[in-house]
C-alpha cells in the first residue's frame, strides 16, 4: 500500500506551519526568561553598560525573530482546532 | 521675538497641522481613497500611544533615579507583542467578530452582557485614567515652564493653570471633532489614528534627535558616552529582582488592559493581518524609544546642576547648550506624547461612559419609549461628546487639585496597577469556558478594593486621605491590614506589594467565584463563542481564503482514498476550474463530487459530516451548542436549544409554505397563460373582424363612417403589433440573446425622457423629483433603462388612485449602488400579489387599463441584463418600486 | 315597437360595432360599460335581451349573470354571453350560470345577429 502512495507534500507544509506557530508561542516565554537573566548576575557587580548591551541586543534579536516568524506564519482556519486533520 | 513666543507659534502651527491631517484623513477615508490609511505601519504607529509624556520625559528621570530599571516599562509590551499569537490575535478576533467597542464592552459581553460588570470596569477605568490625563497636562505645563525659565526677556512666568486649561480645551475640541463623527463606536476613526501615527513619528524622531545630540554632540561619541555612564551614579546594574519582574509583568498586563491601548489595538484595528507587522515593528519602536534614555540620563546627571529635575533632561540639555531648535523639537515630542494619550483615552473612556452609564440611564428614565423614535442617535452622540468633555475636564480638575506637584509623577505605575485588575476577567474570559459573571464580579471588586486601599489612597501621602494611624497600625487597628504590609509582608516595594496582593486576591476571587457559581445560558453561549472564536469566525480580509479549506479537504481525502487517487481527483477538479496545481476552489459542485467519492469509502453520512466539519461555518456551530448541552444536564439549556431548533423548523416550514404558495400561484398563472394570451389577442381581433365585416357588407356607409371604422381597424392592428412586440421582447430578454447598446447619459435626462414617453404631461399624475440627486452620469444601455422607467411611471399613471395622484422619484447611492425609488400615493399592492407582479401576464385585479401585463416582467428581465434589479418595496404608503443599478459597472465601463 | 337590447361590454370599439349591427337591424340598443352597477342598468333599461361580456371591470360577467337569474322581474331575460377566453371551462361555467347562448370573440356579425334574432321571441 505505502509503495503506491505519493508523498504527502501538502501535509508537510501544514506541519511546518504548525511548528512555526509553536515557535511563535514559545518566543515570549523565551524572551521573558532571557530578559530575567541579568538578575542572576552577581548582585551589584555588573556595569549598567554591559546590561544595556545585553538587553538591547536581545531586544533586537527578539524583534528580528518575531519578524521572521510572523512573516511566514499564514495561520490556517483549523489552527486552534483540536480536531485538526493532521494530528490528534 | 523671544523663544517663548516662537515656541507658542510653533505649537499653534503644529496643532493646526494636526487638525489638517486628521481632517484630510477623514475625508480620504470617507471617499474610500485612503488605502494607505489602512497600512499595518499606521496601525503599529498608533500603538505608540503607549508611550505617553510620562515615558517621553519620565523615562529619563526614572533612569536617572534607578538606572536601567526603567526599561521594564517597555519590556512588558515587547513580550506581549512578540507573543501576539497567544493573546492579541484572539482579542482582536473576538473584538471584530463581536463588534466590541471597549474593554468594558468586551468583559460585559463575555459574561452574559452584564451591564453591572461594564459599569464597574468603566468606573475603575475612569479612576485609573483621570490622574494619568492630569499627568499629561502637567508635563506640558512643566515643559513650558522650563522654556520660560531660560528666557531672560520673559517678565512674568506663564500661568501654569492657564496653559493646562488651554491644552485641555484644545484636546477636548479635537477629540469631539474627530472622535465622534460616527455614532458607531466600532467604526474606525481614521482622522484620529492618522494624527496619532504622525505624533508617534514626531516623538520618536524628537527623542532620537536629542539622543544623537547628547551622544555625539555633548559627549563626543559612543565610547565616551559609555565611559560617562560607567562613571555616573547609575553605573551599577542594581535592580531588585522583584521590581524587575514585577514591573515587567505589570507593564505587560497594563498594555493589554489599558482602555486606550484596547481602543487602538482592537477597536481601531482594520485588519487582523496588521498584527503580523506590529509583532516586530512595535518592539523595534519601543527599543528605539528607550535606546538613548540611559545616555541622556547619565550625561544630564553629570552636566546639569544638582537639584535639576531629571524628568526634564530631554528638554533642558539642549536648552543649556543653546540648541533652541532641538529643544523646540523635543518639546513637540513631549507635546505629541501627551496629546495623543489624552485624545485616545478620552475616546475610549467616553465610549464606555456613554454606552454603559449614560445611555442605560437615559433609556431607563425615558421609559424606553424613545427606542423606536429617531432621537437615540442624537442622544448617543451627545452623550459621547459630553463624556469626552467630562473626562478631559476631570483630568484638568485633578491636575488643579493635586497642585501639579511631584505626587503626580508616581501615578503612572499606580494607574497601570489599577487597570491591571481587568486582567483575570479578561484573560479568563478569553481562555476559560468555565469563567462566570459572578467570578468576574468578585475578582474585579476584590482587586479594585485592594488596589485602592494599598496603592491609590496611600499615593496621596500619609494623612491626606488615609490617616497616618492606618499606615502604622492598620485598618481598625488590625496589624495585618496595614496598606503597605498586607498580611505581614513587610519591606516590599509598595507598587510590587500592591500588584502582588491585588492580582493574587483578584485572581483567587475570580476562580473561586467561577467554580462556585452557575452561569446563565447567555454566558455559556458567549463563553463558547469567545473561547472558541477561531473555530467559527470567518477570517476577515483574505487571511487564508478558500485554499486552506481545500488543503484540509485534500489532507482528509488522502487519508481516506489514498494519496495518489486523492491528488488526481483534486488536480482534475482544479484543472476544470482553470486553476493550476492541486487545490481547486471549494465550490458547491466540487464539494458534492468529493462527498460522492468519499461516501464510496466511508458511507454517505460520514462523508457529509467530515466535509461539513471542514467547510461548514455557521456563527454558532452545532458543536458549540452540543458542548454547551453536553457539559450540563440543566434542562433549561436543553429546552432553549430545542426551542431554537423548533423555531428554526417553524421558520423553514414557513419558508416552504411561502415557496409553495408562490408555486401554486405561478401554476395558476401558467394555466392562465393560454387563456390570457388568447384574451389579449382576441379582443383587438374582435373589433377588427367586426368592423371589416361592416365595411364589406354595408353598402350605404358615409365617407365619415368609413374612415372612422378604418381607423379603428388600424388602431387595433397597432395594438396587436405592440402586444406581439412585447412578447418577442420578453422572449429575447429571457433567452439572454439581447445585445446591449452601452451609451453615456445623465439620469435626469433619462427620467425626463421617460416622463414624456409615459404620457404624464397634461394628465392628472404629478411627478415629484429631486434633480440635485439625479445629477448622476450613467454608462449603460440607456434605451433599455428608459424603457424600465417608462413602464414604472406609466403604471403609476394608470393605477395610482391617490387624490390627487402623486408619484415621487427618489434617487440615492447606497453601498456603491444607484437606488431609484418610484413611490406613488395610491393604495399600493396587496402582499399576496407583491410576489407575482413581476410574473408574465399578472395584472392587478381585473383592470383593463391597457397593456398585457408584460411590462414589469420585461422590466425585471432588462434590469437583470443591466446587472441591476427592480423590486417591489413593501411598507411604503402607496405602490413603490425600487430600481437598483451597481455603480461599479458604471466605473468599469468608463 | 322595436325590441330593446342591452350591451354590457367595456371595449368601446366592440360596443360600437355591435350597436351598429343591431341598430341597422332595427333593434333599440342600450350600452353599459362596467360590471359593478350592471344590475342597476338592467333594471333601468328593462331590456328584452342582454349581451354580456365575461371580463368586465368591477365584476365578472358570470357573477352578473347569476344576479340576473336571481332577479324576480328579469330572471328570464335571455342572455348572450361573449368571451375572449375560448376555453371549454369557460363555456361550462357560462352554461351553469344560465347563459342562453355563448359566443367566442372574434365573432361574425351575421352570427351575432342570428343569435339575437333567435333568442328574442317576437
Amino acid at each position: 500500500m505505502s509503495a503506491e502512495r505519493g508523498p504527502l507534500f501538502l501535509a508537510r507544509r501544514t506541519y511546518r506551519l504548525r511548528r512555526l506557530s509553536d515557535a511563535a508561542r514559545m518566543l515570549p516565554i523565551a524572551g521573558a526568561v532571557l530578559f530575567s537573566v541579568p538578575l542572576l548576575w552577581e548582585a551589584g557587580g555588573v556595569r549598567t553598560t554591559r546590561a544595556m548591551l545585553y538587553i538591547f541586543g536581545l531586544w533586537i534579536a527578539l524583534a528580528g525573530i518575531a519578524g521572521v516568524i510572523s512573516a511566514r506564519l499564514r495561520p490556517t482556519e483549523s489552527e486552534d482546532d483540536p480536531k485538526g486533520p493532521q494530528e490528534r | 521675538m523671544t523663544i517663548l513666543n516662537v515656541l507658542i507659534l510653533v505649537c499653534i502651527l503644529y496643532v493646526v497641522f494636526l487638525f489638517a491631517v486628521a481632517f484630510a484623513a477623514d475625508r480620504a477615508a470617507l471617499r474610500g481613497r485612503g488605502s494607505w490609511l489602512r497600512s499595518p505601519f499606521i496601525y503599529t504607529l498608533s500603538l505608540s500611544i503607549y508611550c505617553t509624556a510620562w515615558t517621553f520625559y519620565g523615562a529619563v528621570g526614572f533612569a536617572a533615579r534607578s538606572g536601567l530599571e526603567f526599561v521594564t516599562i517597555y519590556l512588558g509590551p515587547t513580550l506581549i507583542m512578540i507573543g501576539w499569537w497567544w493573546t492579541l490575535r484572539k482579542m482582536v478576533r473576538v473584538g471584530r467578530s463581536q463588534r466590541i467597542t471597549s474593554i468594558a464592552d468586551l468583559i460585559s459581553s463575555r459574561y452574559g452582557k452584564s451591564n453591572l460588570l461594564a459599569v464597574i470596569v468603566t468606573v475603575l477605568a475612569v479612576i485609573g485614567t483621570t490622574p494619568y490625563i492630569a499627568l499629561q497636562l502637567q508635563s506640558v505645563t512643566l515643559s513650558f515652564a522650563a522654556f520660560a525659565e531660560t528666557d531672560p526677556t520673559a517678565t512674568t512666568l506663564p500661568d501654569m493653570q492657564s496653559t493646562a486649561l488651554w491644552v485641555a480645551g484644545g484636546l477636548a475640541l479635537f477629540t469631539i471633532l474627530f472622535g465622534t463623527r460616527n455614532l458607531d463606536a466600532n467604526e474606525r476613526h481614521h482622522g484620529v489614528v492618522m494624527a496619532i501615527a504622525l505624533e508617534a513619528v514626531v516623538k520618536l524622531f524628537a527623542l532620537l534627535a536629542v539622543g544623537i545630540f547628547v551622544v555625539w554632540g555633548l559627549s563626543g561619541g559612543v565610547a565616551t558616552t559609555l565611559d560617562r555612564i560607567d562613571a555616573s551614579a547609575i553605573a551599577r546594574f542594581e535592580v531588585s529582582g522583584s521590581r524587575w519582574i514585577g514591573l515587567t509583568m505589570l507593564s505587560a498586563v497594563a498594555f493589554l488592559c489599558l482602555p486606550r491601548m484596547f481602543q487602538v489595538m482592537v477597536v481601531e484595528n482594520e485588519d487582523e493581518d496588521h498584527l503580523r507587522t506590529a509583532a516586530w515593528a512595535f518592539p523595534t519602536y519601543l527599543m528605539l524609544m528607550s535606546l538613548f534614555v540611559v545616555p541622556i540620563a547619565a550625561v544630564g546627571l553629570e552636566l546639569m546642576p544638582t537639584g535639576a529635575n531629571p524628568d526634564l533632561f530631554v528638554l533642558t540639555l539642549p536648552l543649556m547648550d543653546g540648541r533652541d531648535g532641538l529643544a523646540i523639537l523635543s518639546f513637540l515630542g513631549g507635546f505629541s506624547s501627551a496629546t495623543s494619550m489624552v485624545i485616545v483615552a478620552a475616546i475610549a473612556l467616553s465610549t464606555m461612559v456613554s454606552n454603559h452609564v449614560v445611555m442605560p440611564l437615559w433609556l431607563h428614565f425615558s421609559g424606553g419609549a424613545a427606542m423606536v423614535s429617531g432621537d437615540v442617535r442624537h442622544v448617543a452622540l451627545l452623550a459621547r461628546r459630553l463624556s469626552i468633555a467630562g473626562v478631559v475636564l476631570l483630568g484638568y480638575v485633578y491636575f488643579r487639585l493635586s497642585g501639579g506637584g511631584t505626587a503626580l509623577a508616581a501615578i503612572g505605575l499606580i494607574a497601570f496597577a489599577g487597570v491591571a485588575q481587568f486582567m483575570p476577567a479578561l484573560m479568563g474570559g478569553l481562555f476559560w469556558r468555565g469563567a462566570t459573571r459572578t467570578g468576574a464580579l468578585a475578582g474585579l471588586i476584590v482587586g479594585a478594593v485592594v488596589w485602592i486601599y494599598c496603592l491609590f489612597l496611600p499615593s496621596f501621602g500619609p494623612s491626606v486621605v488615609l490617616p497616618q494611624v492606618v499606615f502604622d497600625e492598620g485598618l481598625f487597628g488590625l496589624q495585618w491590614l496595614r496598606p503597605r504590609a498586607l498580611f505581614g509582608t513587610e519591606g516590599m516595594d509598595p507598587v510590587v506589594h500592591a500588584v502582588l496582593w491585588s492580582l493574587l486576591l483578584n485572581t483567587s476571587a475570580f476562580i473561586l467565584g467561577s467554580l462556585l457559581s452557575f452561569p446563565q445560558p447567555v454566558e455559556r453561549l458567549q463563553g463558547a463563542q469567545f473561547v472558541n472564536v477561531f473555530d467559527h469566525s470567518g477570517t476577515p480580509g483574505g487571511w487564508t481564503g478558500g485554499m486552506a479549506q481545500s488543503e484540509d479537504l485534500l489532507i482528509m481525502a488522502q487519508r481516506i482514498m489514498g494519496a495518489t487517487e486523492a491528488q488526481a481527483l483534486f488536480a482534475e477538479a482544479a484543472r476544470r476550474q482553470g486553476l493550476a496545481g492541486y487545490l481547486p476552489e471549494p465550490s458547491p459542485s466540487f464539494l458534492q463530487e468529493l462527498e460522492r467519492e468519499l461516501s464510496g469509502s466511508v458511507g454517505a453520512a460520514t462523508a457529509h459530516a467530515m466535509i461539513s466539519q471542514i467547510v461548514g461555518g455557521a456563527a454558532v456551530s452545532v458543536e458549540d451548542l452540543m458542548a454547551v448541552a453536553d457539559e450540563t444536564a440543566q434542562i433549561m439549556e436543553y429546552s432553549s436549544q430545542l426551542e431554537a431548533k423548533s423555531q428554526e423548523l417553524a421558520r423553514t416550514a414557513r419558508q416552504l409554505r411561502q415557496a409553495n404558495e408562490k408555486l401554486t400561484q405561478l401554476s395558476v398563472q401558467k394555466d392562465g397563460f393560454l387563456s390570457q394570451i388568447s384574451h389579449e389577442l382576441r379582443t383587438p381581433m374582435t373589433s377588427i373582424r367586426a368592423f371589416s365585416e361592416i365595411l364589406r357588407d354595408t353598402g350605404d356607409l358615409t365617407a365619415e363612417e368609413q374612415s372612422k371604422y378604418a381607423s379603428v381597424i388600424h388602431d387595433e392592428a397597432v395594438r396587436l403589433t405592440r402586444l406581439l412586440d412585447d412578447l418577442l421582447d420578453l422572449s429575447v430578454l429571457e433567452n439572454g440573446q439581447v445585445v446591449l447598446h452601452v451609451q453615456r447619459g445623465s439620469l435626469a435626462d433619462l427620467l425626463d425622457r421617460a416622463e414624456r414617453a409615459a404620457g404624464v404631461q397634461g394628465g392628472a399624475l404629478r411627478v415629484v423629483r429631486d434633480r440635485v440627486a439625479e445629477a448622476v452620469d450613467l454608462t449603460t444601455d440607456l434605451d433599455r433603462l428608459v424603457q424600465v422607467f417608462i413602464n414604472l411611471i406609466a403604471n403609476a399613471r394608470k393605477y395610482c388612485d391617490g387624490q390627487p395622484p402623486i408619484l415621487t422619484i427618489r434617487t440615492a447611492v447606497i453601498d456603491g449602488e444607484l437606488v431609484i425609488d418610484f413611490t406613488d400615493n395610491g393604495s399600493g399592492i396587496a402582499p399576496a400579489q407583491q410576489a407575482v407582479i413581476f410574473e408574465k401576464f399578472s395584472r392587478i385585479g381585473q383592470h383593463k387599463a391597457g397593456g398585457a401585463g408584460l411590462g414589469l416582467a420585461i422590466c425585471r428581465e432588462i434590469m437583470a441584463r443591466l446587472g441591476g434589479a427592480v423590486s417591489y418595496l413593501p411598507g411604503q404608503k402607496g405602490a413603490a418600486f425600487r430600481v437598483t443599478l451597481p455603480l461599479s459597472a458604471r466605473m468599469a465601463a468608463q | 315597437m322595436s325590441k330593446r337590447v342591452l350591451v354590457i361590454e367595456d371595449e368601446p370599439n366592440i360596443i360600437e360595432a355591435v350597436s351598429f349591427i343591431l341598430s341597422r337591424d332595427g333593434w333599440e340598443v342600450k350600452t353599459h360599460a362596467n360590471g359593478h352597477d350592471a344590475m342597476e342598468a338592467v333594471r333601468a333599461r328593462a331590456p328584452d335581451l342582454i349581451i354580456l361580456d365575461v371580463m368586465l371591470p368591477g365584476k365578472s360577467g358570470f357573477d352578473i349573470l347569476q344576479e340576473i337569474r336571481a332577479d324576480a322581474v328579469y330572471g328570464h331575460t335571455p342572455v348572450l354571453m361573449l368571451t375572449a377566453r375560448g376555453q371549454t371551462k369557460d363555456r361550462e361555467m357560462a352554461e351553469r350560470a344560465g347563459a342562453s347562448q355563448y359566443m367566442t370573440k372574434p365573432f361574425s356579425n351575421a352570427d351575432v345577429l342570428a343569435a339575437v334574432r333567435a333568442l328574442v321571441v317576437p
